[in-house]
């Protein structure tokens, strides 16, 4: 599957395509296979993304997971702050992101 | 310290508010993305892997107590209570928010600080000796110098779009603290026959293309140097490569003319410029000497209590020789085992500025190493500024040790990296930590970095690594053999890479090799040199 990724213009906070809005959690994120030029020219025109980009997953566990280590950082936060990710709680985080 | 005066005040604050319209522009949808990148660049503005990041400048890495609390302040008003210390002298925010960057640059300048050309093809942050104006074997304070090319290069309007960015060190000793021969012009000041000159070496630097920068000229009077630095830039700028930004460093230029080609063509301009008198005034050299002049009291001086073997063991690593008696230079240790290298909380920041000014002159300097310095420190007041940092997790006796890695940001930050980087170093802390043998290796410089840009200094570590991207995965290449300092020299890579567990076997066994084979006195480096590769290639891949 392909789905999209960038930053909030505002905050560069790092956001996920859900077909309706971006948000902070890449569970959220929906395929848009053959639809990625088309989202990001609509929605960077709109000013709600900045630097978007397509990238693959796959669904594990039933949430989308990206492909790539660096996409799989950029979706929960720094792998050496825990403190500092978006799921500060979760012990499992980090084999997430390996 | 250098003070701003009117004109600097004005040339910041003005750059802020040219900054708040340009960031409300982009906000209103009136700059395109692509219109607004080369502007938020050239304020340091970056955006990396979580969020926007900014780099401020640390002018040849001195600050003082007030800037260092202001930095601490803006880690926690506009960031996440922290900062990260900087191969360049400078500190990287990581969380910023475009929508308060311009409140953000508006309280630096009111502590007469910036990010004005920390990004872009132009000439950065100017570097130095980190102990410049304490050390006890410099030959004058290079700062002065590095103050004067800093007035020269900023909105410099011939070199606002160079072929690629541009780095410059200055040092004024024979130990080289500062990577000079690295970077695209080193200099250094050097007295002959009681007269002091630049001896500039041109077309050093790390990245892709690892150089040593040769010496172009070994002597040019103080009086003409801004007119040299201004030829070597000339050339560079007119020739330098525009079509391949992996060949756009001067490094490349001055390979492919060869060094003696590239010197005659700055001699030629240099010999023309000085017919234009564009170096600035002495005058001005003179005033802003005279800020640096450090009029310290005089302090007694003691011999240091070595009956603490945790204090004694602090001050032979930690601590460095000053130049008037009485007075010793400190170094704040940011690599606790463990730890993030180079980063420290808001109020670590702020402890440091009150230590600075308790039992200093109140400046501080960061170092390559992402280290901080106290210079100026009164030997008597020593053992109360160790336990002061001690009580606080700052003490750390581990001055180029194995544990005292320099490490980039990597994976975890950064949008170019390949690799993680610190998570390498905490693990390799945290061996050697544990195996008792950081004290038997004595010296061994470790730098590691995320990717080819070598941001992590890798090709200089007396042990480097180089983390690369494998098919998604995460590898690292082990170098043995780096030298940034004035024995520099540049690693060779031992043979395949290792994967993050192996990384840390793989250093510990290159260690082991050194203990084994070293000769009285030898440092790894040494050991190295005189062994060569092979034993190392053998141990470690049998």
């Amino acid at each position: 599957m392909r789905i999209l990724t960038g930053n909030d213009l505002r905050s560069g906070a790092v956001v996920w395509w859900t077909g309706t809005y971006w948000s902070l959690h890449v569970e959220d994120a929906v395929d848009v296979t053959g639809e990625e030029d088309r989202v990001i020219g609509r929605e960077e025109a709109a000013r709600r993304v900045n630097a978007a980009y397509a990238i693959d997953a796959e669904i594990a566990d039933g949430t989308p997971r990206p492909a790539h280590i660096k996409d799989r950082i950029r979706a929960l936060g720094p792998t050496v702050r825990p403190d500092l990710t978006l799921k500060p709680a979760d012990p499992a985080a980090g084999s997430w992101v390996i | 310290m250098y003070k701003y005066d009117h004109y600097d005040q004005q040339m910041v604050d003005t750059r802020v508010a040219e900054f708040r319209d340009q960031a409300k522009r982009r906000l209103e949808g009136k700059l395109t993305e692509e219109q607004f990148k080369p502007l938020r660049l050239m304020n340091g503005l970056y955006l990396q892997l979580h969020a926007y990041m900014l780099r401020v400048a640390m002018p040849y890495g001195t600050l003082d107590a007030r800037q260092m609390r202001a930095l601490a302040d803006i880690a926690e008003r506009y960031d996440r209570g922290y900062g990260h210390f900087t191969t360049r002298q400078n500190i990287q925010y990581n969380w910023i928010k475009l929508e308060e960057c311009a409140d953000l640059l508006a309280d630096l300048a009111k502590v007469e600080m910036h990010a004005i050309q920390t990004s872009g093809n132009c000439i950065r942050n100017i570097s130095a000796d980190h102990f410049a104006g304490a050390a006890a074997d410099e030959v004058t304070d290079p700062r002065p110098y590095a103050e004067l090319l800093r007035h020269w290069s900023s909105f410099h309007p011939e070199f606002s779009a160079l072929p690629r960015k541009f780095k410059i060190a200055v040092i004024a000793s024979d130990r080289d603290r500062a990577a000079m021969r690295l970077h695209d012009i080193g200099i250094q000041i050097v007295e002959r026959d009681g007269a002091l000159g630049a001896a500039f070496h041109v077309g050093g630097g790390m990245g892709r293309t690892p150089m040593i920068a040769p010496c172009i000229r070994d002597f040019v009077p103080l009086d003409q140097f801004v007119t040299y630095a201004e030829a070597c830039l000339r050339v560079y700028n007119r020739y330098g490569r525009r079509d391949n930004k992996y060949k756009a460093r001067i490094k490349i230029l001055v390979h492919e003319l060869g060094a003696e080609e590239y010197t005659r063509q700055v001699e030629e301009e240099f010999a023309h410029l000085l017919t234009l008198g564009i170096e600035p005034p002495a005058a001005e050299l003179e005033r802003i000497a005279a800020q640096f002049l450090e009029q310290l009291p005089e302090s007694a001086e003691l011999a240091l209590d070595d009956t603490d073997p945790d204090f004694a063991l602090w001050v032979s690593r930690n601590t460095q020789p000053h130049k008037q008696r009485g007075y010793i230079s400190a170094v704040v240790s940011l690599k606790p085992v463990g730890g993030i290298p180079g980063d420290a909380s808001a109020e670590q920041m702020r402890l440091m500025a009150d230590l600075a000014e308790r039992h200093g002159t109140g400046e501080l300097r960061v170092t390559h190493t992402q280290n901080i310095v106290i210079p100026h420190v009164r030997q008597a007041e020593l053992h109360a500024l160790w336990t002061a940092l001690e009580a606080a997790g700052l003490g750390a006796a581990n001055i180029d040790t194995v544990e005292d890695i320099i490490a980039c940001p990597g994976l975890d930050y950064c949008s170019l990296a390949n690799a993680r980087s610190i998570p390498v170093a905490q693990k390799i802390s945290e061996r050697f930590a544990a195996s008792g043998k950081t004290a038997a290796l004595g010296e061994l410089k470790l730098k590691i970095s995320g990717c080819i840009n070598a941001c992590g200094h890798h090709h200089a570590g007396h042990i480097g690594i180089l983390g690369v991207d494998r098919k998604g995965v995460e590898n690292y290449q082990l170098l043995l053999g780096g030298s940034e300092a004035e024995d520099v020299s540049l690693g060779k890579i031992t043979g395949p890479g290792f994967d993050e567990a192996g990384i840390v076997d793989a250093v510990e066994t290159a260690a082991d090799v050194y203990l084994r084979e070293r000769s009285d006195g030898e440092r790894f480096l040494d050991t190295y040199r005189r062994i060569g590769m092979e034993p190392f290639k053998e141990a470690l891949y049998g």
